[in-house]
């Protein structure tokens, strides 16, 4: 077990090797930099900021620096913003982008879920369809389509919950259910096949055949089953969705991660590029371990040693 | 039952889309900006959108409209514009001017005061204006806007001395600057962000003090900052020590920053701000014409001109009668009755009429097809050519410019027969390439700093910074330079108009239209202008009772 | 009660006619048949191949029988509701949504299927070499995978948007970077798995070559999982292009595409709903459609979920 955390914790160290040079080079590669505006400043102006910034230094120079910095998790202040550290960028936008994604994910888990099973259950009937009605919208409304009109429904016209921004509880829920929709659609598809498939297994049968009843059968021995390609999906949703969606974020108006990054790559704000990058790819890296673990937890016939091989 | 929630299906899609449809309930609310007649409402607080963070809200640093919105409130320079657009005293209490119009002596107002209880020095403005010109302070970019004090240009780039520039505190509340040669709007620029005062003590206890969000952000302004969170609102208060308190009515301005136009929209419709479109906001297009209908769209006019620059060192539009063809080919007026609705100024000129009242007719045909063909032949006789190649029409990725640049394509196509590609690219990358001269064609806009015309006409002086167009011309040069020296209001003012005679003659650039600033406010604020420089000043507004 | 009368002749054998004994009766029903004959018994699934075909054949012939071109601005004629003279209305530059939305579909299929292909060839190839020869190579390959994975993709897509030139390659290009891998992944999965049956063991030892036992019994063996992956991965294309539309890095004007369409109509939503309705609506119905379709093959081609 020890030897297997290390080997993927390894990994992780050399996947981010890779991301900050690829990202490195795309931010070098792209035109424009940090410096460029409508107004242009005199050539000694912006001589004396490329000097200020290190962006005079060989190249290489400056990706060890990176590299240095990346490691020790102080990337230095933003270019666009002055005297604001992309540390307290990514903390102050962070904790948005996380209580909306954890909300999301309640959201998308607990109705994902219990949609699938219903769905399971009544196969073919009525509510199955309904059911399912609702997932195919989920997955297949682009969200900035879906978010504009949950907020003209319940905002404009209900006048049932606030337009936008981040102040209440409230005012999370529009936005919660926005970046929850396709991962909902999603699960429930997901819950419903593989609930289908648990219940015709031979152990359910028995079990009913034992005479246990219906709702301990579903609840007791389907769900634990049921369940576990839901788990699987859930790594990389929750990374993507604690780390922000810049299209939720910026139709309600919410300072969350999604939108800094997204910003930071018009800005060409390279240091908050930078940090946003590693930031969302150690824990996008982390989770997906994380949820490999779990995995092992519930389903203890997957032996972990193994799945790095197998997967 | 396979088919029924398929059926179900589109129709909850429909149902959506018909209950977005249908419902607009308008008041037709009309407006009338009328003054001092109405009685205050309790609550003082103004609810605006300025859209974005402001990058930095120290003065000396600022180069954005919106650290400019900010600044304008909680800042106060030795001289203030009035909303009637007249430049009165501010900080300065008065101010003298040598007969050669080179050296201005302020006196700064006593009782002026900081929001920390200091007095407000000549000394602050001495310090504030050598610490942006100071080579050793970065990020300064505006330094230029002070560049007309006698030996600023050197100091900040040149190596000379910072005591050799020609600002002095002769004592508390004697403020001298000598210029580099008579500068006409000089008066009105120290009103310019760049040029506001800083505490120097609390500038030199902590380089970090336009960080702090708390009382330690030392300001002079009629409000103060109450609270900055990131990325998401600002709060400003009224500030009680301000030497005009009694004039200051507003309370509170609370500050959100919604990006997505239409988000904004919507909270103001449904009342949570006050305040949509110019100038720290935008009124999205498609709402216009609504807000239009129902009378409660305010337009003014703004010192701005959106063009199409042409590359004149490469063929075609090394060809001053090419360039003219396709720049009379273009229907302004459709553009701006159809496009951009928000009753712009076709331009046929490069200077705004706010500024050149004449240029209202400017110098050429809107549209006038006739005369563009037969340029266009005289054009291509020149060049040796038979027909025009394919022309590329570069602009930056944005809804508002493709629209454009997709109605001009059709424009040249139609009327010059020329089969116009269209290029956007992203603003950092097409920044670049206009700076390379990769282009043909590309858009470009300008928004004057002051209200005078040197500023559109001295971008075109030389090539490089901001003249993408490959355009030089010695005659326009001398024009320039003389005018500079000409202390003349009205000699100074036929200089730059002869200027402009020259390089409408030439035209390296067709102008599409002058800017507008667009805006519509709840009926209960009163007394709040947008000034043709895209100034908005909240120290005279206040909210009537309803 | 009548006694049964048997006589001796009753039990001569009848006589065998072998041949006719060797004859087979009903249809063989090969797996592939077997399995279309389950999808075609899929309703839905069949509904979703109409759906698609319709939708094809629109964006061919559409823009051509509304008589009007995608492109042609007509500024007096701007933000018109759907007539019998503009079936879908114009957009807000007089343009005609009807022939824009099918030149959209047009080009809206072609990135989510060009998108898919190139995942496709990369990721069976990927996958087919690191199943097949196991050992170090798989281990090397797999890891450039993950690590790959590991990638915040749409970073990449952004960054990519703007360093390349804008177009439709570049987009399908920086869709494909990471896109592969998870067709790569399924294809080893399979590969690991077929490579112990007997048959493929039958080949090798009569001599089969290595590229013989890939590419003529492993991958068309994995051919059911590819396919419902394609299915799936169509519409992920597609909804990426809408997404990219709406940060502005979307196909450039004057080319439609649906996602360009639906969020250029965003803002206008209140006030001219039809414009976001109609490319939205097709974005719903071609996911949709892919995705019963991908559903039904999925049931078809898995003999174990036999109805």
């Amino acid at each position: 077990m020890a030897r297997y955390l290390l080997k993927r914790i390894g990994y992780i160290l050399v996947s981010l090797l890779f991301i900050i040079t690829i990202t490195f080079g795309l931010m070098k590669l792209a035109p424009g930099g940090p410096f460029t505006s409508e107004r242009k400043t005199s050539p000694a102006i912006e001589r004396q900021m490329q000097e200020a910034y290190g962006l005079n230094d060989p190249i290489h120079e400056q990706y060890f620096n990176y590299l240095i910095s990346a490691a020790k998790f102080d990337f230095g202040p933003s270019f666009k913003y002055e005297g604001q550290e992309v540390t307290d960028i990514i903390k102050r936008s962070f904790p948005y982008s996380l209580l909306l994604g954890l909300e999301a994910i309640f959201i998308a888990l607990a109705f994902g879920v219990l949609f699938g099973t219903i769905a399971a259950i009544r196969h073919n009937k009525a509510s199955d369809y309904t059911v399912m009605v609702i997932a195919i919208l989920g997955i297949s409304v682009p969200s900035f389509v879906m978010a504009t009109i949950l907020q003209f429904i319940f905002s404009m016209k209900l006048s049932l919950l606030p337009i936008a921004r981040f102040e209440s509880f409230a005012h999370t829920i529009l936005p919660a259910f926005a970046l929850a929709t396709t991962p909902l659609a999603f699960i429930a598809r997901l819950m419903r096949s593989s609930m289908l498939e648990v219940l015709n297994a031979d152990y359910i049968k028995t079990a009913k055949s034992k005479g246990l009843s219906e709702r301990v059968v579903i609840y007791k021995h389907g769900l634990r089953n049921a369940i576990l390609p839901v788990v699987s999906y859930l790594g990389p949703l929750v990374a993507g969705i604690l780390t922000g969606s810049f299209i939720i974020e910026k139709i309600f108006g919410i300072p969350g991660l999604g939108r800094e990054f997204v910003e930071s790559v018009t800005n060409r704000d390279y240091t908050v590029i930078m940090g946003t990058t590693v930031f969302f790819s150690v824990l996008l890296l982390i989770s997906i371990l994380v949820v490999d673990l779990i995995y092992g937890w519930i389903d203890p016939r997957i032996k972990l040693a193994n799945k790095g091989a197998n997967s | 039952m396979k088919k029924n929630w398929l059926v179900l299906l589109v129709l909850v899609f429909t149902m959506s889309m018909i209950l977005a449809a249908c419902g607009e309930e308008k008041t037709g609310e009309k407006k009338d900006n009328d003054k001092g007649t109405d009685k205050l409402a309790a609550d003082q607080t103004l609810n605006v959108n300025i859209r974005s963070e402001p990058p930095s809200l120290n003065p000396a640093l600022a180069t954005d409209t919106t650290s400019g919105a900010v600044l304008n409130q909680t800042f106060e320079g030795l001289m203030r514009v009035n909303q009637e657009g007249k430049v009165e005293e501010a900080m300065a209490e008065s101010y003298e001017v040598s007969d050669d119009g080179l050296t201005y002596t302020f006196k700064i107002r006593e009782g002026a005061k900081w929001s920390n209880g200091d007095p407000v020095t000549a000394k602050d403005f001495e310090y504030a204006w050598k610490w942006v010109l100071d080579p050793a302070n970065v990020d300064t970019d505006y330094a230029y806007q002070l560049y007309m004090i006698k030996g600023a240009e050197a100091a900040k780039e040149k190596g000379g001395s910072l005591d050799d520039v020609a600002v002095k505190a002769e004592d508390d509340q004697t403020l001298v600057v000598e210029l580099e040669q008579a500068t006409a709007y000089f008066l009105e620029l120290t009103a310019f962000y760049t040029f506001f005062p800083v505490n120097a003590s609390v500038v030199e206890a902590n380089p970090n003090w336009a960080q702090d969000q708390s009382e330690n952000y030392v300001t002079n302004g009629p409000f103060l900052m109450e609270s900055w969170k990131h990325k998401d609102e600002i709060v400003l208060k009224k500030n009680p020590d301000y030497w005009d308190a009694d004039t200051v009515k507003l309370e509170t301005i609370k500050m959100v920053m919604i990006e997505e136009e239409n988000t904004a929209k919507q909270m103001y419709d449904k009342g949570e701000l006050d305040w949509l479109g110019s100038p720290t906001d935008s009124i999205p297009l498609a709402a216009i014409p609504s807000y239009k209908k129902d009378d409660v769209l305010n337009i003014s006019p703004l010192a701005g001109v959106y063009y199409y620059a042409f590359n004149t060192e490469a063929e075609p539009f090394n060809n001053v009668n090419i360039r003219k063809a396709f720049a009379m080919a273009i229907n302004r007026q459709g553009i701006v009755d159809n496009i951009t609705q928000a009753e712009q100024a076709p331009a046929m000129a490069l200077v705004p009429p706010s500024i050149f009242e004449e240029n209202a007719e400017g110098y050429f045909k809107d549209n006038d097809l006739e005369e563009a063909k037969k340029l266009m032949e005289k054009g291509l006789e020149e060049l040796g050519l038979s027909e025009m190649p394919t022309i590329k029409l570069s602009y930056n990725t944005s809804e508002a410019h493709a629209a454009i640049a997709q109605a001009v394509q059709d424009m040249w196509k139609k009327g010059l027969e020329v089969d116009v590609e269209l290029h956007n690219e992203e603003w950092g990358v097409y920044l670049d390439s206009m700076g390379a001269g990769d282009f043909q064609v590309g858009r470009m806009g300008w928004l004057a700093d002051f209200n005078d015309a040197i500023n559109f006409l001295e971008i075109f002086e030389s090539v490089g910074g901001n003249n993408y167009t490959n355009w030089e011309n010695a005659e326009y040069q001398g024009l320039l330079k003389e005018s500079r020296a000409e202390t003349d209001v009205a000699a100074r003012e036929d200089l730059l108009r002869k200027a402009e005679d020259i390089f409408m003659e030439e035209l390296p650039l067709a102008p599409i239209y002058f800017y507008t600033n667009v805006w519509t406010n709840k009926d209960k604020v009163k007394n709040i202008e947008v000034s043709p420089l895209g100034l908005v000043q909240y120290k005279w507004g206040y909210i009537a009772e309803e | 009660m009548t006694r049964l009368q048997l006589e001796k002749a009753d039990f001569e054998p009848l006589g065998i006619d072998n041949e006719e004994s060797e004859k087979i009766v009903g249809e063989s029903t090969s797996y592939w048949k077997d399995a279309w004959r389950r999808f075609r018994e899929n309703k839905l699934a069949v509904f979703g191949v109409i759906t698609i075909l319709l939708l094809a054949i629109m964006a061919l012939i559409g823009e051509p029988i509304s008589g009007k071109s995608y492109n042609d601005t007509n500024i007096m004629n701007v933000n018109k509701t759907p007539s019998a003279e503009h079936w879908f209305g114009t957009d807000n530059l007089g343009r005609d949504i009807f022939a824009r939305t099918w030149y959209g579909a047009r080009i809206s299929l072609f990135i989510g299927l060009m998108a898919s292909l190139i995942d496709l060839v990369i990721g069976v190839i990927w996958g087919a070499i690191s199943g097949f020869f196991g050992g170090k190579i798989d281990e090397y390959m797999m890891r450039i995978a993950d690590i790959l994975y590991g990638v915040p993709y749409l970073l990449v897509v952004i960054l990519l948007m703007v360093v390349m030139p804008p177009g439709l390659w570049t987009m399908i290009i920086a869709m494909s970077i990471t896109g592969w891998i998870s067709m790569a992944r399924i294809v080893r999965g399979q590969v690991l798995q077929l490579k112990s049956e007997e048959y493929v063991m039958a080949s090798k030892s009569l001599g089969a070559s290595n590229s013989r036992l890939l590419f003529r019994h492993l991958i068309p063996n994995t051919l059911g999982p590819i396919l419902v992956t394609l299915t799936l991965t169509i519409p992920t294309a597609i909804f990426t292009e809408a997404f990219l539309s709406y940060l502005g890095l979307g196909v450039p004007a004057p080319r439609a595409s649906w996602g360009t369409m639906s969020s250029d109509a965003l803002s206008g939503f209140e006030y001219f709903p039809y414009q976001l309705f109609f490319p939205a609506f097709f974005i719903c119905l071609t996911i949709l459609a892919f995705n019963v379709i991908g559903d039904g093959l999925r049931d078809a081609l898995d003999p174990k979920e036999g109805k």
